[in-house]
């Protein structure tokens, strides 16, 4: 198995504040790769330097072994805001479609991918609603399915299942290690650590630092606790 | 062609949007209609003015003016019967002097009194003089005895008027309308555009498609034919309801003025789209209004620039509107051709492929490529 990403000593700050501290990761072909941690500890603003949306940064991020960005590397991903970046004024159609020809798809395999994506979440019925007229978890949703709109090798969800119902959040979770076993790499944010268990590897972070990483089993092990959240509590190493 | 996926999706959105859609069409000729009415029905009242111890001679001729005349036996005060009575000027006629008093709250319509009753008095001191000169001679022949020679009546000139530009009923309207024509193209895409693109930055969505393999160029240019193609509706609209319509005189060809205002457009599309990098939210964006829309009206032409002091005349210089007012004004009022504003033209051009190149390097803060 290859390496798909690789980021070597990335740092970054806005201004005098350091959000990321010297950041190694790997992530290697087909495996779910979770990055955990409490909001506001770095996970989005290192997802965004790993799909090349920021170049303001120190070290090295390679993804298909290219620097980001790469246009060509960048068609291969498909990437999911913590934010729905969405256009409130479209129909939920309409933004598949835009995003959908922002990438290189033939009309009939555009179509297909709609159809899919929108099932996929179960957004087909809504598909001809504005987006605005969408609750919380529609537009959550409707941001998987553009993520998910152009095949791409590479899936890069920032805390995807966010307002959506256990039950739906249980079958996105089902596509997405149906998605693994497709050979697609997925990169994961959460800070539920119920979704940690099911990724294959995992990197805590706190405070732009990288605590303490490996498979869940690993790490269970290696601090001899039966919960992923009592590693986090002891890697990060403050007491109750 | 993702710049393509860009426009149609501008085109999507604007539809949708009806009331900009309204703001866009319909409010630049709604306030041009309002403006046609404002200077060119000028239904003025005739002045009233206040006369004492004038003949009836005067009186008449003053009449003749225009002016309506209310005579008074005697006055007290000038100024107490002008506010009592709602006049605009007084006139007493003191021995050979004579005292004018004006209301002056508007200092053009007192301008406007004092010329006509100066007017009277001199033709009416000329009659008196000729009626004198008259006696002298008649005097001067009888006393001579000499042979009666027929006086000849002097008629005042006839007076032939020509104009370079316009016509005698030529209104300040006229000169005003290419510029405000011009103004309102600017003004509406300008705060359309970078709304727009304001928008697209404060909902995520920009960003979001920075991880999609658009380039910053397809952005800027999505955005620049998108609106671009709403602004060319928009303009000939405008053009077209205002010489059509409003009747607004236009003497050039009226393809140039649509050039010439499409050019407007797309400066003001290029610059809105660029501010908008500075603003954080749609009343930021409002922000620059006074700052960079306002000053544009100044120099506009509506004032003349050349009676600007030096350093003023410089700051013109840097504004778009100025070259577009002069353009406007040169084709639709004075009706030169296309080679005679060209430098204009060029000028306009270079704000906006300036502002253009700009909008792909302000978009580097998001990526690089």
């Amino acid at each position: 198995m290859g390496s798909i990403i690789v980021a070597k000593r990335v740092s970054k700050s806005f201004g005098k504040k350091e959000v990321l501290s010297n950041i190694n990761l790997t992530v290697k072909e087909g495996e779910i790769y979770g990055l955990i941690g409490p909001s506001g500890s770095g996970k989005t603003t290192l997802v965004k330097i790993l799909v090349g949306m920021d170049s303001d940064f120190q070290g090295e991020v390679e993804v298909l072994g290219a620097a980001m960005p790469n246009m060509n590397v960048l068609s291969k991903i498909g990437y999911m805001a913590q934010s729905d970046a969405l256009y409130p004024e479209l129909t939920g159609e309409e933004n598949l479609q835009f995003f959908a020809s922002l990438y290189k798809l033939k009309k009939e395999e555009r179509k297909q991918r709609i159809a899919y994506a929108a099932d996929l979440v179960k957004l087909t019925p809504h598909l001809s609603k504005k987006v605005m007229a969408y609750s919380g978890g529609m537009k959550r949703r409707l941001s998987l399915a553009i993520a998910l709109i152009h095949n791409p090798q590479i899936l890069v969800l920032d805390e995807p299942t966010v307002g959506i119902d256990p039950e739906l959040r249980l079958s996105i979770w089902h596509e997405l290690s149906r998605l693994k076993n497709e050979g697609k790499t997925i990169v994961v944010t959460t800070h539920v650590m119920d979704e940690a268990e099911k990724c294959d590897r995992l990197a805590m972070v706190r405070d732009g630092k990288i605590i303490t990483g490996g498979s869940p089993s690993e790490l269970k092990n290696q601090y001899a606790v039966n919960h992923l959240e009592e590693v986090f509590v002891k890697a990060g190493g403050k007491n109750i | 062609m993702r710049t393509i996926a860009v426009v149609r999706r501008i085109f999507q959105q604007m539809l949708r949007d009806k009331r900009t859609l309204a703001l866009m069409f319909v409010a630049p000729l709604l306030i041009l209609t309002l403006f046609h009415f404002l200077f060119t029905s000028n239904t003025a009242e005739n002045p009233k003015l206040g006369v004492a111890n004038a003949d009836d001679a005067l009186v008449k001729q003053l009449k003749d003016k225009d002016i309506t005349v209310i005579t008074y036996e005697r006055v007290g005060n000038a100024k107490k019967t002008i506010v009592d009575d709602q006049l605009d000027g007084f006139m007493q006629i003191k021995g050979e002097g004579i005292q004018l008093t004006f209301e002056n709250s508007d200092p053009s319509k007192t301008k406007a009194l004092q010329i006509k009753i100066q007017q009277v008095i001199a033709a009416q001191s000329a009659k008196k003089q000729a009626s004198i000169m008259k006696e002298w001679i008649q005097h001067l022949q009888k006393t001579l005895n000499a042979p009666k020679i027929k006086m000849e009546q002097v008629s005042s000139p006839k007076m032939h008027i020509a104009y370079v530009y316009g016509n005698k009923d030529t209104s300040f309207f006229d000169v005003l309308s290419p510029v405000l024509v011009g103004f309102f193209v600017f003004f509406f895409v300008f705060l359309i555009s970078g709304i727009a693109l304001l928008r697209e930055r404060t909902t995520g969505t920009l960003e979001r498609l920075m991880a999609t393999p658009i380039r910053r160029s397809d952005i800027v240019f999505g955005y620049l034919l998108g609106y671009g193609l709403f602004a060319v509706i928009q303009t000939v609209i405008v053009v077209f309801f205002a010489v059509k319509v409003l009747d607004i005189m236009l003497v050039g060809s009226l393809w140039h003025v649509i050039i010439i205002n499409l050019l407007l457009a797309l400066v003001a599309l290029s610059l809105g789209i660029l501010l908008s990098a500075f603003a954080n939210s749609e009343f930021q964006m409002m922000q620059f209004i006074p700052i960079v829309i306002i000053p544009q009206v100044f120099f506009a032409g509506i004032l003349p620039v050349e009676g600007m002091a030096n350093w003023l005349q410089m700051i013109a210089k840097a504004m778009p509107m100025y070259y577009g007012g002069d353009a406007l004004k040169s084709v639709m009022y004075k009706g030169v051709g296309l080679g005679d504003i060209r430098m204009d033209l060029f000028v306009l051009f270079g704000f906006a492929l300036l502002f253009i190149t700009l909008n792909v390097f302000a978009l580097k803060k998001y990526r690089k490529i």
